[in-house]
C-alpha cells in the first residue's frame, strides 16, 4: 500500500473541494472495497477524505411519496429499515444477499454503488486488464470467464458489475443525488453505471470529486410485491452468477406492469425493458414469463466459459415472476 | 504518514502513533498486543478478525485505524472479562471449536447475531422480510456465514448460539 494522507471531512462542501482539487484523492466510505484495492495495489490514493461522519445518514420518507436514503447509511441498517422492508422488499432482500453481516455493518450505500468489478484479472495486478490499465488488454476474453458478461460487453472488457443493491435500485427507478464542484445533480440509476465500450476504466458517469449524497426511491406501490433472487456457486456469502430483481402488478390474471433488472449479466445492472414490454397485458403465466425472458436475452453473446448464464437467467426470471404472480397483492 | 490515533478497546483508551495505512486489526495486534482478533485472509473474506464496534459486529482487516477513532471496540478478550460472556460459556459447553484460530471472531460474530435477532433484523433466508425472523438453525447458519473455518466446528457453533438465543 502506498502512503497517504487522511482527512475527516467536516461538511460536504469541503469534502468535495478536497477531492476535486487533487487528482489522486478519494472519498472513504466503509472502506470494504477501497482499502482492499489499496492492499492489492489496484488503487493508490494520496489523500483519503473520510465521509462517514458527514450528515448523510437516515432513511426518510419524501413528500412526493418516495424515500430518501442517505449515502452514508450502512447496508445493514438499510436492509433492516421498516420503511424499506414494507415498501421495497426487493431492496432489503438484495442487500441481505450481499457480503456478510460484518461487512454490511460497514458498507455504505454510496460505496456499494461504486464498488468495482470482481473480475479476477482486474484484481490481480500481474495480469493485463483494460479496466485497471487502459490499453493493456483483457485477460478474461480468451481466459477464465465463468463470471463474465453476456450482454452489452465490448472487445475491451467483459466484466460484470458486482453490486446486488444496485440491481434492485435499477428495477425501482432510483435516482442518485450527487454534489460536485459545479453544484448538485440527480442521475437516474439506470444511467449511472456505464457499459464498457472504449473506456472500460470508467464504471460510472460520475466525475472526479462528485460526492454521492443520497439515493432517492420514487413512490412505487407495486414494489410491495417484489423479490430478489440470487443464483451463486455456494448458498451464501458469494457474488452472483446471475440475479433478478422484479416487481409485478397483476390484475385479473393479467400483467399490468412489471419492473425487472438482472445482475451478473453485464457491466451494469441490466434493466430488462424488453421483457417488461413483452409482459404488459399478457396473462401472468410461466409461458408468458419465458417469452419475456427470451425477448430480453435474444442479444446475449456468451463467452466460452459462461454460456450457462443465458438459460440460468431465463429460469431465474421465470421462477421469480411465477412466485410473485402467486402472491396475494 | 504517521498519525496520532486514539483507540478505545475493551473499555480502555489507547494513544498510539502509527502509519495511516494501519488497519484496526493490525493496531489491535501489533500496537496494543490484543491478539484475540485473528488475521486470516486480511481481505474481508473469512471473519477471523471480527470484533464489536459500538456493539455491532464488523471485520477489522479493511477498516483503517485512523478512521476508527471514537468507536468503542469490544474484542473476544473483552467479552471474557468478569467470568465471560454467555456465548463463550455456550461455546465451551457445545465444544464449538477445534484448533481455535477462528473462535474469537466466531464468538464476536455470534454476539452480534444475537443482538441483530433481538432487534428483529431479517436475513437472506427470512421467508418474509416484513416479518420478525425466527431463531432457527437455518437463520443461524446464514447469519454466521461470514465466518469461515477450515476445522469446521460449525455444528457446535450453531448449537451454542441457538442455546443462548433460547432456541432449545
Ligand atoms: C468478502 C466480500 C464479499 C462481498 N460480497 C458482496 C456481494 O455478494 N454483493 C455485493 O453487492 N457486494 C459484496 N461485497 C462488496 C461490498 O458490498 C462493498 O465493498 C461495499 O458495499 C462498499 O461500500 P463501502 O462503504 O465500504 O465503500 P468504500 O470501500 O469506502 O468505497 C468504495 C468506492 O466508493 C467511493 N465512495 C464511497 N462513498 C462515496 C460517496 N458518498 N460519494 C462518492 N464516492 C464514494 C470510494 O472512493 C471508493 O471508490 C463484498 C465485499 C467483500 C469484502
Ligand atoms: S473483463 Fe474487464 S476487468 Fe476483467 S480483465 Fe478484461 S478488461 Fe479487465
Ligand atoms: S482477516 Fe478480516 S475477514 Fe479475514
Ligand atoms: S478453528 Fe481451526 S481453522 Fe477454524
Amino acid at each position: 500500500m502506498n502512503p497517504f494522507d487522511y482527512r475527516r471531512a467536516e461538511d460536504a462542501d469541503s469534502a468535495v473541494a478536497a477531492v476535486a482539487g487533487r487528482p489522486a484523492a478519494a472519498f472513504l466510505g466503509g472502506g470494504t472495497n477501497l482499502v482492499d484495492h489499496m492492499k492489492l495495489g489496484i488503487a493508490n490514493p494520496e489523500l483519503l477524505v473520510d465521509v462517514t461522519r458527514l450528515p448523510l445518514g437516515g432513511v426518510e420518507p419524501l413528500e412526493d411519496g418516495g424515500v430518501r436514503v442517505g449515502a452514508g447509511v450502512r447496508n445493514s441498517d438499510l436492509a433492516a429499515d421498516p420503511l424499506i422492508r414494507e415498501r421495497y422488499p426487493v431492496l432489503s432482500q438484495a442487500l441481505l444477499s450481499g457480503a456478510s453481516g460484518q461487512l454490511r455493518n460497514l458498507a455504505t450505500t454510496g460505496g456499494n454503488l461504486l464498488q468495482r468489478t470482481r473480475c479476477v484479472y482486474f484484481q490481480d495486478v500481474t495480469t493485463p486488464c483494460n479496466k485497471r490499465e487502459p490499453g493493456s488488454g483483457c485477460s478474461a476474453i480468451g481466459g477464465w470467464n465463468r463470471y463474465h458478461a453476456v450482454l452489452g460487453a465490448s472487445d475491451q472488457c467483459v466484466a460484470v458489475h458486482p453490486s446486488d443493491m444496485a440491481v434492485a435500485l435499477c428495477a425501482l427507478d432510483a435516482v442518485v443525488r450527487v454534489q460536485g464542484p459545479g453544484g448538485h445533480r440527480g442521475i437516474p440509476l439506470v444511467d449511472f453505471h456505464r457499459l464498457p465500450g472504449e473506456e472500460p476504466d470508467r464504471d460510472t458517469v460520475l466525475e472526479h470529486g462528485e460526492l454521492i449524497t443520497s439515493i432517492d426511491l420514487p413512490e412505487l406501490p407495486m414494489a410491495a410485491r417484489s423479490k430478489y433472487r440470487k443464483v451463486r456457486d455456494r448458498a451464501s456469502y458469494a457474488f452472483a452468477l446471475v440475479s433478478v430483481a422484479a416487481a409485478l402488478d397483476v390484475a385479473g390474471g393479467r400483467v399490468r406492469e412489471a419492473r425487472i433488472a438482472f445482475g451478473g449479466l453485464a457491466h451494469k445492472p441490466w434493466r430488462a425493458t424488453r421483457a417488461e414490454e413483452a409482459l404488459r397485458g399478457e396473462p401472468a403465466t410461466a409461458r408468458a414469463f419465458g417469452a419475456a425472458a427470451d425477448a430480453e436475452l435474444a442479444d446475449a453473446r456468451p463467452l466460452p466459459g459462461n454460456g450457462f448464464k443465458v438459460p440460468m437467467a431465463r429460469s431465474a426470471l421465470v421462477s421469480t415472476l411465477t412466485e410473485l404472480a402467486g402472491e396475494d397483492a | 504518514m504517521e498519525a496520532e490515533i486514539t483507540l478505545d478497546v475493551d473499555g480502555e483508551r489507547h494513544r498510539i502513533t502509527a502509519d495511516t495505512r494501519t488497519t484496526v486489526l493490525d493496531a489491535l495486534r501489533d500496537h496494543l498486543g490484543i491478539t484475540s482478533a485473528k488475521k486470516g485472509c486480511d481481505h474481508g473474506q473469512c471473519g477471523a478478525c471480527t470484533v464489536l464496534a459500538d456493539g455491532r459486529r464488523v471485520t477489522t482487516c479493511l477498516s483503517l485505524a485512523v478512521a476508527s477513532q471514537d468507536v468503542h471496540f469490544t474484542t473476544a478478550q473483552g467479552l471474557a472479562r468478569d467470568g465471560g460472556h454467555p456465548v463463550q460459556q455456550a461455546f465451551l459447553d457445545h465444544d464449538a471449536f477445534q484448533c481455535g484460530y477462528c473462535t474469537p471472531g466466531q464468538v464476536c460474530s455470534a454476539v452480534g447475531v444475537l443482538d441483530e435477532f433481538g432487534r428483529g433484523w431479517p436475513s437472506a433466508v427470512t421467508p418474509d422480510v416484513r416479518a420478525e425472523p425466527e431463531l432457527d438453525d437455518e437463520e443461524i447458519r446464514e447469519r454466521m456465514s461470514g465466518n469461515l473455518c477450515r476445522c469446521g466446528a460449525y455444528t457446535g457453533i450453531v448449537a451454542a448460539i441457538g442455546e443462548v438465543g433460547g432456541n432449545r
